[in-house]
Formats: structure tokens, sequence, C-alpha cells
């Protein structure tokens, strides 16, 4: 991996300015995922906050060539742009080594855009996809989405007097992703930017596709003070709520793995969209939540001592 | 040079685009397009073009990847039909906003529901406002000729449209006739290389595609839009006119046949067209002074060249193949109507919505269509006939 002083000689792809909350996980989620090459990249990103926020016209944050189709479609939308690439290369019409990224949210990647992303991973095009994961529709004002977790309230499952948020499980999109032996799959945290930005180096320098799911908390959506994104980040990590993970190759490993778990309560009860479990007769769902985040570390943990380092 | 192949309409479009040999491909199997992408594949699978095919995994992927490709400076194709062009939908408009001249040869097909994969307009008439220019071919030979010139009026730098190129499912995709083809160096000067304009490629110079644009500059950017539609509207007579120099063919907005000093006429676009040529031919052995109008582009709509054709006659019959399902007539009738509106002299007009679900017609259909001609020719619109249905059971 590249010294800090050397990450710290990368141009800087998305400047300053742009219009995403202070505080916003996808934006520096962003920014460290493009530490991870330096050669030129071509950015591609679904409809959703980062695109809305960085190129409100006239004015661009992309210092790069940056394009945005519609919602569902950036994984099709890039794959279009690399094999133009592609054809040119071929004709000697382009020399440079040029990497090609997607940007998703969890509505375009998880929900409206599974099927355009499943298409150019089967495809094989030379790509990154990084899904940004902020756990709702927060673009049009925090809806539930397949990657909302079980509890959370948002505007289309809210807490109410009868119904306690969201009721089904997160879909795991990463082990969806890993289904289609690509070469590389991880996930990552803006916490440890160490982790992420060597991850996206590796996204970046496979054959191939690439898919990097990165946790990107939303201070508006879960109800949390914005100078604690970090935090909230990391503690997504020491609960076992978000297990970071990569897949090289088939091989599936944790990268950092907390020596002891912290119990799910410290990571909700930070945030204003779990604050209707901790009431009494939530008990039970509390309980519940501990046992999804157990059984699915225990899922990766299987996953790691048998599809593992030999 | 050139040779006669017999080939399907499917057939034809698949040679065009191998004469044509764009850079990149995204297709999608749909009947009765199918054939289109299956002939054009085992060309790129025999080495006979330089295409890098995308199979993609919908019709919403094949226009998306387009678009990439498109902005991205390279030539980029597709094909579709019915669902398929319904499914892609969404970004047939993000590709005409973007101005992205892609090329997308349709073979027309009724929409579901019910399924049915026979012909009707009713996939592309949707798409009419859509910002693409629009053409309706005859039979395999137009499908060959037309999409050669639809690569040279999209990449105009004055227009920098997508395409359609359409053609009636099965009716010309899948019946065979002769096709005069000419030598690849031929076509291949012709459409010349493409270089796109601000690409996304062009690492040097980063541009941004598809910014959010509210209500201060949005308006200005559909207005650029329209320009552009109207400055085909002035440019594709001269791209017609470089390709009669070395085809032969004309092929203007509108074809008209023996309407010299016909009274009577029947206004269709495709392959109804040939089957009133025919019916013509036999009608003035009997003396009767009939004509048949082609409208070959419907965008841009060449009002001025329908109104000063149609303002002639007596009595006209506008055939359409699609439903709009207004209770008012099918989209070609109404446009074509308007259209007469300033005309001093107004014909009769009335309406025939006809072969949905690729039901067949017939000459006697047709020439039951000029016996209503006549007689309103005579005495005047029926209102009771205004708006009819043509080889429907009721």
């Amino acid at each position: 991996m590249a010294t800090l002083k050397e990450l710290s000689q990368r141009p800087e792809r998305l400047s300053s300015g742009h219009r995403l909350c202070a505080g916003c996980g996808a934006s520096i989620a962003v920014k460290q995922i493009l530490l991870g090459t330096d050669k030129p990249v071509v950015v591609g990103a679904a409809t959703g906050c980062l695109e809305v926020a960085t190129t409100i016209y006239p004015f661009t944050a992309w210092k790069v060539p940056f394009i945005h189709n519609a919602f569902e479609n950036v994984a099709a939308t890039i794959s279009g742009a690399e094999t133009a690439y592609k054809a040119l290369k071929k004709k000697g019409k382009i020399k440079k080594d040029i990497k090609f990224i997607a940007f998703g949210g969890d509505g375009g990647t998880y929900d409206i855009g599974i099927q355009s992303l499943s298409g150019a991973l089967e495809r094989g095009h030379n790509m990154v996809y990084v899904c940004y994961d902020n756990e709702a529709y927060m673009n049009t004002g925090i809806q539930r989405s397949g990657a909302t977790p079980c509890g959370a309230s948002t505007t289309t499952a809210p807490a109410g007097k009868v119904k306690p948020g969201k009721e089904q499980i997160r879909k795991d999109l990463t082990s969806i992703v890993a289904a289609h032996h690509i070469p590389y799959v991880a996930q990552c945290s803006i916490f440890h930017w160490k982790d992420t930005v060597k991850k996206a180096e590796k996204a970046f320098n496979v054959e191939g596709p690439a898919f990097l799911n990165i946790l990107a908390p939303c201070h508006r959506g879960w109800r949390y003070p914005q100078e604690d994104t970090l935090e909230i980040a990391k503690l997504a990590v020491e609960t076992g709520f978000w297990p970071l993970i990569e897949v090289e190759d088939g091989v599936w490993r944790f990268t950092i793995k907390p020596k002891q778990r912290k119990p799910i309560t410290e990571w909700l009860k930070l945030q204003g969209r779990f604050k209707h479990l901790f009431k009494e007769k939530n008990k039970g769902l509390l309980e519940s939540i501990q046992k999804q985040v157990d059984d699915h570390w225990n899922y990766i943990e299987k996953l790691a001592s048998c599809l593992g380092d030999k | 040079m050139s040779k006669i192949l017999a080939l399907t309409g499917d057939q034809a479009a698949a040679e065009a685009m191998r004469q044509i040999n764009p850079d990149v491909v995204a297709a999608y199997p749909i009947t009765p397009q199918t054939e289109i992408v299956m002939n054009f594949a085992q060309f790129v699978a025999d080495g006979r073009v330089d295409t890098e095919m995308i199979p993609v995994e919908s019709e919403h992927s094949a226009m998306s990847a387009c678009v990439g490709a498109s902005a991205s400076g390279v030539r980029a194709m597709t094909a579709t039909s019915a669902n398929g062009l319904a499914l892609m939908w969404e970004v047939v408009y993000i590709a005409a906003s973007n101005r992205l001249p892609i090329v997308m040869p349709v073979v027309n097909r009724a929409l579901s529901a019910p399924i049915n994969i026979h012909c009707d307009h009713s996939d592309s008439m949707g798409a009419r406002d859509a910002g693409w220019i629009q053409v309706y071919c005859e039979n395999p030979q137009e499908v060959y000729d037309l999409i050669i010139m639809a690569i040279r009026i999209a990449e105009h730098k004055d227009i920098l449209l997508p395409v359609m190129v359409c053609q009636d499912g099965f009716i010309i995709s899948h019946g065979v006739e002769r096709v005069r083809i000419y030598e690849d160096r031929m076509v291949r000067n012709f459409v010349g290389e493409y270089r796109g304009q601000n690409v996304l490629l062009d690492m040097d110079n980063p541009v941004t595609y598809g910014p959010l644009d509210l209500q201060d500059y949005y308006f200005e950017h559909k207005r650029q839009q329209s320009l552009a539609v109207s400055n085909a509207r002035v440019l594709i007579p001269d791209i017609v006119k470089e390709y009669e120099k070395i085809s032969g063919k004309n092929y203007g907005f509108i074809e008209e046949y023996k309407t010299e000093d016909a009274e009577l006429a029947v206004v269709s676009l495709g392959s109804t067209a040939g089957t009133a040529k025919a019916l013509v031919d036999i009608l003035r052995e009997q003396g009767r002074k009939v004509g048949s109008v082609k409208i070959r582009f419907f965008r841009p709509f060449p009002a001025e060249e329908i109104a000063q054709c149609l303002s002639k006659f007596k009595a006209i019959a506008v055939l359409d193949r699609s439903e709009s399902f207004s209770s008012h007539g099918g989209p070609l009738f109404n446009e074509v109507r308007s259209v007469l509106l300033e005309s001093e002299k107004r014909p009769v007009i009335i309406n025939y919505i006809y072969g949905l679900g690729g039901r067949d017609i017939g000459m006697e259909q047709l020439e039951s269509v000029f016996n209503d001609l006549k007689e309103m020719a005579e005495k005047g619109l029926n209102k009771d006939k205004f708006i009819n249905y043509l080889g429907v059971r009721e």
C-alpha cells in the first residue's frame, strides 16, 4: 500500500465546495476510495445524494470525467464507457491506462440497480463498483431500502404505535456479489481509512470487476450529531454489525476483526432511528437484533474458516 | 459497385450495421428484432467487424450502456422491439437529452397486454416525444439505406440526436426481398469516422455528463434540444441528396405515389404503403383518380411537405397502425390533420386504425377505404365514419 505521504500527493478528484452535508459519510467514502489509484479515472454515479449534490448545473465538483445516467443503471452505463475505452484502445486511439468506477447508494445498488450491477459483474467489465451504503433512500428523505437494518425507523417504515420500524432483516448484498465469483469483493468502513484505501488499491488493480461495499453513515437519516459520523462508523465495526471482510479470488477473510464484539445496543443507542427500540415493550426486538448480528457474524466466520486462507 | 442479395429486413439491418462497423453494440434479444443481434453477433464472432459487443441483461441496460459508450465518444448502436423499447423508455429520453447520436433499428411489434409478437406501431409511436428522429421503412431496401443514412443524420454536428429506424415486425423483418447492397468501402466512406465532441474519455478536458439541472437552466437545455430537431428538418435533405448521388435513391421526408391528378389518397407509414401502391396501380387501371402518400420521417415531423401534398386532394384517409386511446383517432391522424388547419383548401380527412397485433391488411380492405373516400369526396364528411377501425370484428 502507498505510504501516507504518497497518498497525500495523489490528486484530489472530488473538490471541496460540493453541497453534500457537513458530516456526510458518502463524500468521505468517495475520497478514500479514489485514493486507491494514481491512474486517471472515469467516474459514474447513480442518481442519489452524491450525484445531485456534486453536479448542480452549471457547477461540478468533479475534477475528473463524470457521468450520471439514471438511478438503476450506473453499472450498465460504466460498462458502456469501459467498452468504448476497450474499442478505442484496440484501435490505438487511446494510450492511457484508465480506471472505471461506479458509485451507487444502497437504493441504487441493493434495490433498483441490482440487475444492472449483476449483469455488469457477470460480463466481467474491468470496473470497480462502490456502494456507499447509508442504509436508506436518503436523497428522497429517508425511505426504507433493502439495506435498512431491522428495527430502524424510516419515513416509509416508521416506528409507530403498532409497528417498530423496519420488520425485515437487511439484504446481504456483499454475499450476493461474492456469489458472482468476481476477482475482488470487500466491505469497508470510513473510520478504517487505511483498510479502505488498501482494499480500493486491490480493487483497482485486479483484472475484471471489483466491488466495494462501504458503510457511509448519514447523520440526517440515522439521527445523530453530524460530528459523530466517524465514531458511528467505528462502532458499526466494533459491534460486528459491519464486518470488515474481503473475498479475494474466492478466499474469504476478515481484514480487521474486533477482539471482543461490543453489544449492538452500543451502536443503536447513539442513533435516533433506533430510539423507539429502547422502550420497555421493544426489549425482545433488541434481543432479536443482537441475534441477527451474531448469526451474520457466525456466517462470515464459517465462510472465513471454510473458504479462507489455507 | 453494388450487388443484389435476398435479405430479410433484419438481415438488411445487420448488413448495414456490419458495413457501418460501430465501435460498440449493446443489445438484448427480443422477437422480432433478435435476428439483427444474432446476425451481428456472428459478424463479431467471425471477425468481420471491429465492434466490441456488450451482451447486456436487459434492454434498459442496452440503452444505458449505449449512453455510456456514446458519451465516451464512440459510435454505439443497439436494436429493439416492443416491450424491449418500453423497458428502455427512461434511458431513451436520456440518450436524446444528452444529444448522443445512437442509431437504433426498431422492429415494430405490438405492446403487451395481451402479449403479441406481431407488428403494430404502438411501441415506437409511444416514443414519439422522446426526442429521437424516427424514420419508418417500407421494405428491407429502405431498412438498409436508412440505417446508413441515419448514422450521418445522427452524428451531424448541428443535429446530434439519436435515430430510430423502424421496420414492421415480421412483415419486413422476416420477409425476404431483393436488396441492393453497396461496397463496404463506399458505405464506410459515406458514414466516415465518428469523433464525438466533449467526450467522457478526454482525460485532459474532463466533462460532467448528466448534472442536476433545475429551474434556472433546464428549460434552456430543452429549447436547445428542440432547435436540434428543427436543424434536422433543414439538414436532412442535404444528407438525402448526398446519399442519392451514390445510390440513385431519393429518400425524402414523404413519398408520393401517383398523386399528380389524384383526388383521393391514403396516408400511411411502413409496409402498408407498399400494399397501397399495389392497389393504386389496380384502381388506376380502372380509371380511378387515387394515390398514396407515405410518411417516411415522422420525427422531425415534415409539416410543410405534408400540408402542401395533402391539400390538393378531395378526401384522404390516414392509416394508423397504433391506437392512442384518446377516443379521437390515432397519433398519425391527429398530427397530419392538424397541419391542414392552415391550408386554404382542406380535404375531408378521416382515420382508420388497422392492423393491431399483426392483423393483416389486404387490398380489399384498402379498397373499401377508397370507396369511403369517394363517397365523402362527393357528399362531404360522414361523421359516422370519421374514426374507423379497419378489419376488426365488432
